[in-house]
């Protein structure tokens, strides 16, 4: 059954407080989560003031900030800090983003980071990606064709058909959808999420995949297609503003129109 | 990662080739609940100036009576697919969930065949 209370060693406890360099005065204070399951101890919320006249404007420069100057145990995955690669998702203010693209001043009151909701955590903000991976892996996310391609050239095709995967072709793999769906914490097991139904809705509508009808059969499953009930939390997560509700939707109608 | 070292729970092997069919029965039936739900609100404010014996010939006229046994079968019918939903969803023990779906089969066919006997036994006499 579902489990609404976390387990007693999961429950998280308030953690140290790091103070100000002296003299600063224009301070912002991050909550950050931290855990590291090779210790025995609970998760522990630690509070860090942070002089903002040092600082870059965005939640990662905190972060890196943060580790850099106050505490270098804090662990977080970042690499581009332009939204381009996902690495810093994370759980800011209560909103799944990039750490790399949301302004610290557009987070009232303090800045509170955790990770990623419902993945097991590796450490502090890092979380364990490896189902979600797999997921991704499942839906064959590459060109699939039956027929030869044309002598001398690539497959073409229109700019109508390109714009069809423009937008389900911008997925970073941040996952901040898939953790913010219910359906995905509570049947992450057998659901597909929405990052990996957006990605294999973007080869459905490649005009150049010939296996789209193996790739519907792949779908014609209860759990992993149809946990999706709409609820649209992915399309209000997501950093890049692409609409994976949308296409999870058109590929449920795909599947109606090919049984009717 | 390679597809050849994904968990054998994301393979295609394990698709079980359903879910279309139960997506597809849930619009329809509440599509249907829309019109039927509109003719039996219908029915209600008619029948409440009615007294016992004209409101047992109105539910007895032929139409009334189809239209009565199919506002049945679809609620039950659409009642049935949304508790399977909530089954699915929320119950995860490999023991109780069939277990749950089984019951919630019996409850539904037990109650959908007493209330269209029911219906099928109010006539003149009644």
């Amino acid at each position: 059954m579902a489990e609404f209370r976390l387990p007693k060693n999961s429950r998280i406890v308030n953690g140290k407080h790091y103070a100000a360099a002296v003299g600063a005065s224009n301070v912002r204070q991050f909550a950050v989560y931290r855990y590291d399951p090779s210790a025995k101890d609970n998760p522990r919320v630690d509070t860090y003031t942070v002089d903002m006249d040092s600082c870059g404007p965005m939640v990662l420069d905190a972060l890196i900030k943060i580790k850099n100057e106050i505490d270098p145990t804090l662990t977080f995955r970042r690499s581009c800090r332009e939204g381009i690669c996902g690495s810093c998702a994370m759980n800011i203010d209560g909103s799944n983003t990039l750490a790399c693209t949301l302004a610290i001043d557009s987070v009232k009151g303090d800045v509170k980071i955790y990770p990623l909701p419902h993945l097991p955590v590796v450490k502090d903000l890092v979380p364990d990606l490896t189902d979600f991976y797999a997921q991704y892996a499942s839906i064959k996310p590459w060109l699939q064709t039956r027929t030869v391609p044309p002598a001398g050239q690539e497959r073409l095709q229109s700019k109508d058909d390109q714009e069809l995967i423009d937008d389900p072709a911008a997925c970073i793999l941040c996952a901040c959808c898939s953790t913010a769906c219910p359906s995905y914490w509570w049947n992450s097991d057998r659901f597909l999420g929405p990052a990996a139904l957006l990605a294999s809705y973007r080869w459905l509508v490649d005009s150049r995949d010939e296996a789209a009808d193996e790739r519907l059969d792949d779908l014609e499953d209860s759990f992993r297609l149809y946990r999706c009930h709409t609820i649209m939390n992915c399309t209000q997560a997501c950093p890049k503003g692409l609409n994976p509700a949308k296409a999870i939707a058109a590929t449920k109608k795909m599947l109606v129109e090919r049984k009717l | 990662m390679s597809a050849g070292s994904l968990p054998g729970r994301f393979l295609a092997a394990f698709v079980a080739k359903n879910g279309t069919g139960h997506f597809w029965g849930q619009r329809l039936s509440a599509i249907a609940l829309v019109f039927l739900g509109l003719w039996f609100a219908w029915c209600l404010t008619t029948m409440s100036a009615l007294g016992y014996a004209d409101a047992v010939e109105f539910i007895a006229a032929p139409t009334n009576r189809v239209l009565l046994l199919l506002l049945c079968g679809s609620l039950g019918y659409h009642s049935y697919l949304g508790v399977e939903v909530v089954i699915d969803d929320y119950v995860h023990g490999t023991r109780i969930r069939p277990v749950s779906h089984n019951l919630s089969r019996f409850a539904h066919a037990v109650i959908g065949v007493v209330a269209m006997y029911s219906i099928m036994q109010i006539g003149p006499g009644a």
